[in-house]
C-alpha cells in the first residue's frame, strides 16, 4: 500500500490538485482564469521536480499497473516544465483573443496527467488509460476558440483520427492479450520468450505501433498533423508540438525494449520504415508551406523520424540518444513557438512566413532568436541541435544501421532548405511590417529557451551532468 | 611564460569574445547611440583582429620547426566518452593559423569604407568567422574539428545574403546546400570512426593523435570512408566538377567576403585532405590517387578556359582559383615531399595572391560600381599604383618566377612528375592557359585607350588600399625569393607525414602477403 502511494504521489498530486483548481474555478462567478494559471504553471513545476526531489527507489503501482523508475521521472520532470512554459505562453493570446477562461489550465494539468500515467505505465490498459486521459483534453484544447471554424475543424479532426488510432491500439491489445493472456508488460515478454513470437503476437504489436504512430505524428500517419497544427490557437499547437510527442515516443520505447525486447527482429522494420518515411515526407512536405505554423508541422514530422532512428538500434545508447534529441527539441520547439507568439500586428495575430520578412531590421532582438533555433533545427554545430542528432544517429551506426544514417543526414540537408529560407526571409528581405512589442513573459521564455540552444551547453560540467541522467534513465529502462 | 599560456585557445576565442562584447554593446546601448557605434565597431575589430595576429606571431616564433608532433597542446575534457577539446598545431597548420590571423585585419580594414550599411552585424560576422577558421586548423578531435568546419557555414551565408550583391539569395542558398550536402557524409564517416575506434583500440576516441597512430582501417571500408570525407574537402576545396558553388559565391560576395573565401575557406579542404584523408586512409587515397590526378587535371585546364571566357573580373578570379587549387590537390595526392610541400605553399601562397586580387577588383568595383571587364580600359593613364600592383599579382597569379605563385606550381610539379609525367605536362599546359586569361584580364583593364568616358575621373589607390595591396605584394616577393621561410617550418611534418604514409602502405602489404 505504501508502496503504491510513493510511486504514484507526482500522478496523484497533479489529479488532486488539478480538481481543486476545477472546484476553485467553478466556486465563483468572477474570473479566476489568471491566478488558476498561475497555480497550475506551479503545480506543474513541482510536478516536474518531484522525482528528483523524492528520489524513490524504482516500483511498482497498483499491481503492476504502473512503473516507475529513473526512466520515467526524467521524461516526467521534461513534460512538467515543457507544459509549464506552453501554459505561461498562453496567457497573453487567450487574453487577447478574449478567450482566457480557467478551464484551460486545468485541462493541460488533465493532459500531463494523462502523459505521467503514460510514462510509467507497465501494462497495456494502464497505457490505454493514460493515451486517452491525454488525448480527451488535447481534443478539447484544440478546438479551444470554438467559435473559430478552423479550431473547430482541428479539433474535429484531432477527434476523428485520435478514436481511429485508439481503435488500433485496443485491437492490438486485445490481440496481444489473447495470444499471450496477459496484458502486463513483463508477462508478455515472459510468455513471448517461453512459446516464440507467435503471428497474433506480432499483428498485435504493428496494430500498436501503428496506434502510437498517430501520437507522435510519424508517416504514413502524419496526416492530422499539419491542419490541427494550423488550426489549432498557437500556444495550444506549442504545447502540442512538445510534450505528448515525448510521452508517446516514450511508451513506444517502452513497449519495445520490455514486452517485446526478445523480438527486436520484428520491430525494428517497423520502426526503420516510420522512421525513413517521416523524414522523407517531412523534409520534402515543407519546403512548399507559406504559414509557419504548417511548416512547423512538417518539421514535427521530420524530427520525428529523426528520433526513431536511434530506437531501431534497441540499445541503452539508442535510448539515451532518443531521450536527449527530443530534450532538445522540445526546448527548441518551445522557443520557437513562443517566437511565432510574438508575430502580433495592431489587428492581430500573422502566421505566414512572408510577415517575417526584415525582422532582422524591425525587431533584431526577435530575428536574432528564431534564427538561432533555426539553425539548432538545421543541426549545425555548436548548437544544441546538432548535439541531439549527433546522439541519436551515433547508436544506429553503433548498430550497424550506417545506411539509415545517411538517409537521415541527407534528409536533413534537404530540411536545411526551408529553415534557411525563414532566415533568408528575416535577414535579406525588406521589412514591410512593424510587429507590436509582446508581453515580457513570452520574450523571456524565447531567451531562455535562446540560451538553452546556445553553445553554452556543452560546456564540460552543464553537459556532462544531463548526458548522465539521460544515461540513467536509459539503463533504468533496460534494467526493468 | 608561454608555456602555461593557453595561447591557442586565446587566439581561437578573442575573435568570438570580441564579437560577444560588440553585440553587448548594441543590445545595451541607447538608440541614439547607435550611429557612434557602427562608426567605431570596425576599429574595434581592427584592434581585435591585430591582436589576434600579433599573438599568431608570437606563437609561430615559438614553434620550434624541428618538431614533427603536435605543439601547444591542450586537453580538456568536454563532452566525455573520448570527445574532449583537443588543439594543437603541427608544422602543416601553424601556417594557416597564421595565413587567417593575416587576412582578417586586410579584410576588415578594406571593408570600411566598401560596406555601406549594417556595419556593427557585419564586423560581428567577421570576428566569428575568424574564431570558426582559426578553429578548424587547431582542432585535434574528429567533432570538435567537424563543428568549426560546419559552423564556418552560418556567418559565410549571412555575410554573402546581407551585403552581396544583386543575386546574393540565391549565391548564399547554393553555397550553404552544396557545402552542407558534401559535410554531412563527413559526419556519417566520423561517427563510424567513433564507433571503430572503441572496438579495436578498446575505448572510443576521437582524439586525432591517437587516431593517426593506433587506428588500423581494413582496407574495404577505408574506400568509404574516404569518399565520404572526400565529399566533404572536395566541395570546400572545390574540385571539378563540383565547383559550381564557387564563381556564384565569389561574384555575390562583398569584397571581403571574396578574400575570405578565397584565401582561407578554399584552403579548409586542402588542409582536411592533409590533415585526415591520408594519415586515417592510406590505402584507400593511394588507390584513389589517379582519379584525384585526372580530376585536378581536367580542373586545371578546363576551368583556365573558362576563365578566359568571363566578362566579369570576379568570376574569372574565381575560376582561376579552382584552377589553381587543381594544383593544390595533384601535389598533396603525389604523397612525396616536393608535391605536398608545395601544395601546402600553393595554398598559402593562393591565399595571399587571391586575397590580393580580390582587394584590387574591389578598388575599382568600389569607384564605378562594375565589374565589367569591357566596362574598364587604359587605367594605367589614370590610375598607375593601382596598375604596378595589379600586374604584380596578375603575374604572381600565372606564376611568374620571383613571386610565390611560382614556387607553389613548380613544385607541385617536380612532385607529379616522379609520378606520372604526363599528368604534369597537363599541369603546364594549364600554366600557358592562366597566362592567358590573365593577361587578357589585365589587358582589357589597364592597357589601350580610356574609351569610357565615366572612368575620367577616377582616382588612384587610396593610402589605406595602398597599404594593404604593399604589403600583400611585399609577402608575395618575399616568399618567392625566399620559399625555405614555409618549407623549413613544414618540413618535418611533412617528412613524418609520408613516412607514416609509406610505413602503412608496407603494413598493407605485408598483411596481403601474410593471407596469400
Amino acid at each position: 500500500m505504501f508502496q503504491t502511494v510513493s510511486t504514484f504521489l507526482p500522478e496523484l498530486f497533479l489529479a488532486f490538485t488539478a480538481s481543486l483548481l476545477l472546484g476553485f474555478g467553478l466556486s465563483k462567478t468572477e474570473d479566476r482564469s489568471v491566478i488558476v494559471r498561475y497555480i497550475s504553471v506551479g503545480i506543474l513545476v513541482v510536478f516536474g521536480l518531484m522525482g528528483f526531489v523524492l528520489d524513490r527507489p524504482a516500483g511498482t503501482a497498483f499491481s503492476g499497473l504502473l512503473y516507475n523508475n529513473d526512466f520515467s521521472d526524467f521524461l516526467k520532470a521534461i513534460i512538467g516544465f515543457s507544459a509549464a512554459a506552453a501554459l505561461l505562453l498562453s496567457k497573453h493570446y487567450f487574453q487577447s483573443e478574449k478567450l482566457d477562461r480557467y478551464e484551460f489550465s486545468v485541462l493541460t494539468l488533465y493532459a500531463v496527467l494523462g502523459m505521467s500515467i503514460m510514462v510509467s505505465a507497465n501494462n497495456l490498459l494502464s497505457m490505454y488509460i493514460g493515451i486517452e486521459m491525454q488525448s480527451l483534453a488535447l481534443y478539447i484544447m484544440a478546438a479551444f476558440n470554438r467559435d473559430s471554424l478552423r479550431a473547430s475543424e482541428a479539433g474535429l479532426k484531432y477527434f476523428v483520427l485520435g478514436a481511429l488510432s485508439s481503435g488500433l491500439l485496443l485491437y492490438g491489445a486485445s490481440l496481444i492479450y489473447g495470444f499471450t493472456g496477459s496484458l502486463d508488460f513483463e508477462t508478455i515478454r515472459a510468455s513471448i520468450e517461453l512459446s516464440g513470437p507467435k503471428n497474433g503476437v506480432i499483428a498485435g504489436m504493428v496494430f500498436l505501433l501503428c496506434g502510437l504512430a498517430f501520437k507522435i505524428s510519424a508517416a504514413p500517419f502524419h496526416m492530422w498533423t499539419p491542419d490541427v497544427y494550423e488550426g489549432s490557437p498557437t500556444p495550444v499547437t506549442g504545447f502540442f508540438a512538445a510534450a505528448p510527442k515525448l510521452a508517446a515516443m516514450a511508451i513506444i520505447a517502452r513497449l519495445i525494449t520490455v514486452p517485446f525486447g526478445d523480438i527486436i527482429g520484428q520491430w525494428q522494420q517497423v520502426i526503420i520504415v516510420m522512421a525513413v518515411l517521416s523524414m522523407v515526407v517531412g523534409a520534402l512536405g515543407a519546403i512548399v508551406q507559406t504559414n509557419i505554423k504548417r511548416l512547423m508541422a512538417y518539421s514535427s514530422i521530420a524530427n520525428m523520424g529523426y528520433a526513431l532512428v536511434p530506437l531501431a538500434a534497441a540499445s541503452v545508447a539508442g535510448v539515451q540518444g532518443m531521450i536527449i534529441f527530443m530534450t532538445i527539441y522540445i526546448i527548441t520547439v518551445i522557443g520557437v513557438f513562443a517566437t511565432i507568439l510574438q508575430m502580433r500586428l495592431r489587428n492581430g495575430m500573422v502566421e505566414q512566413i512572408s510577415d517575417l520578412s526584415g525582422l532582422s531590421k524591425s525587431s533584431p532582438g526577435m530575428a536574432i532568436c528564431l534564427t538561432m533555433f533555426m539553425v539548432s533545427l538545421i543541426g549545425i554545430p555548436p548548437w544544441l541541435g546538432f548535439f541531439g542528432k549527433l546522439f541519436a544517429f551515433y547508436p544506429a551506426v553503433e548498430a550497424g544501421l550506417t545506411w539509415l544514417v545517411v538517409i537521415a543526414l541527407l534528409a536533413s540537408v534537404v530540411s536545411c532548405f526551408y529553415y534557411l529560407r525563414i532566415i533568408k526571409t528575416m535577414w535579406f528581405d525588406e521589412p514591410t511590417r512593424e510587429f507590436i512589442k509582446a508581453p515580457r513573459s513570452t520574450r523571456a521564455i524565447a531567451l531562455i529557451a535562446v540560451l538553452l540552444v546556445l553553445p553554452v551547453l556543452i560546456l564540460p560540467g552543464i553537459s556532462g551532468g544531463g548526458i548522465g541522467l539521460a544515461e540513467a534513465a536509459a539503463q533504468a529502462l533496460f534494467a526493468q | 611564460m608561454l608555456e602555461d599560456l593557453p595561447i591557442l585557445s586565446l587566439i581561437t576565442f578573442i575573435p568570438l569574445g570580441g564579437a560577444l562584447l560588440l553585440s553587448l554593446f548594441a543590445w545595451l546601448g541607447k538608440a541614439d547611440g547607435r550611429e557612434q557605434l557602427e562608426r567605431n565597431a570596425p576599429r574595434a575589430a581592427l584592434v581585435i583582429s591585430i591582436a589576434v595576429l600579433i599573438l599568431s606571431v608570437v606563437m609561430t616564433l615559438d614553434f620550434d620547426s624541428a618538431k614533427a608532433g603536435f605543439q601547444f597542446m591542450e586537453d580538456t575534457p568536454w563532452l566525455g566518452g573520448g570527445i574532449e577539446y583537443r588543439v594543437g598545431v603541427d608544422g602543416i597548420s601553424v601556417l594557416f593559423v597564421l595565413l587567417t590571423a593575416f587576412l582578417t585585419p586586410f579584410c576588415i580594414l578594406a571593408s570600411m569604407t566598401s560596406v555601406k550599411k549594417r556595419m556593427l552585424e557585419y564586423m560581428i560576422a567577421f570576428l566569428v568567422l575568424e574564431t570558426l577558421m582559426i578553429g578548424v586548423f587547431v582542432s585535434l578531435d574528429l567533432i570538435l574539428f567537424y563543428l568549426f568546419f560546419e559552423a564556418v557555414l552560418i556567418p559565410m551565408f549571412i555575410i554573402i545574403g546581407v551585403w552581396g550583391g544583386k543575386n546574393r539569395v540565391y549565391a548564399s542558398y547554393k553555397f550553404f546546400l552544396y557545402t552542407l550536402l558534401g559535410s554531412v557524409l563527413m559526419l556519417a564517416a566520423i561517427l563510424w570512426i567513433y564507433f571503430y575506434s572503441g572496438e579495436q583500440l578498446g575505448e572510443r576516441t576521437t582524439d586525432m593523435r591517437v587516431l593517426i597512430e593506433e587506428l588500423k582501417i581494413p582496407g574495404g571500408v577505408q574506400t568509404w570512408l574516404w569518399l565520404a570525407f572526400f565529399a566533404s574537402f572536395a566541395v570546400k576545396m572545390p574540385m571539378w566538377p563540383v565547383h559550381t558553388w564557387l564563381p556564384d559565391a565569389h561574384v555575390e560576395a562583398p569584397t571581403a567576403g571574396s578574400v575570405i573565401l578565397a584565401g582561407i575557406l578554399l584552403k579548409l579542404g586542402g588542409y582536411g585532405f592533409l590533415r585526415f584523408s591520408i594519415p586515417l586512409f592510406p590505402e584507400a587515397s593511394l588507390s584513389l590517387a589517379p582519379i584525384i590526378f585526372w580530376m585536378s587535371v581536367i580542373a586545371i585546364i578546363y576551368t583556365s578556359l573558362v576563365a578566359y571566357r568571363q566578362n566579369d573580373m570576379k568570376k574569372l578570379i574565381a575560376y582561376s582559383s579552382v584552377a589553381h587549387m587543381g594544383f593544390v590537390t595533384m601535389g598533396i595526392f603525389t604523397f612525396n615531399t616536393q608535391g605536398i610541400q608545395g601544395g601546402i605553399f600553393q595554398m598559402l601562397s593562393h591565399g595571399i595572391i587571391s586575397g590580393a586580387l580580390f582587394f584590387c577588383v574591389g578598388v575599382i568595383y568600389d569607384r564605378m560600381h562594375t565589374r565589367e571587364i569591357a566596362f574598364y580600359g587604359g587605367l594605367v593613364s589614370k590610375m598607375p599604383v593601382y596598375a604596378a600592383f595589379f600586374l604584380l599579382f596578375t603575374m604572381a597569379n600565372v606564376g611568374l618566377p620571383g613571386t610565390s605563385g611560382f614556387v607553389g606550381e613548380i613544385l607541385t610539379m617536380v612532385g607529379a612528375y616522379q609520378v606520372n609525367p604526363w599528368i604534369a605536362f597537363g599541369a603546364a599546359f594549364g600554366m600557358i592557359l592562366s597566362a592567358v586569361y590573365a593577361l587578357h584580364l589585365y589587358r582589357g583593364v589597364i592597357f589601350g585607350e580610356v574609351v569610357n568616358e565615366k572612368l575620367e575621373g577616377i582616382l588612384d589607390v587610396t593610402k589605406t588600399e595602398a597599404f594593404i595591396l604593399g604589403t600583400l605584394a611585399f609577402f608575395t616577393i618575399l616568399l618567392g625569393v625566399y620559399p625555405s621561410l614555409i618549407t623549413d617550418v613544414t618540413s618535418a611534418s611533412v617528412e613524418k607525414l609520408i613516412a607514416d604514409f609509406n610505413n602503412a602502405q608496407i603494413a598493407a602489404q605485408t598483411a596481403a602477403g601474410g593471407v596469400n
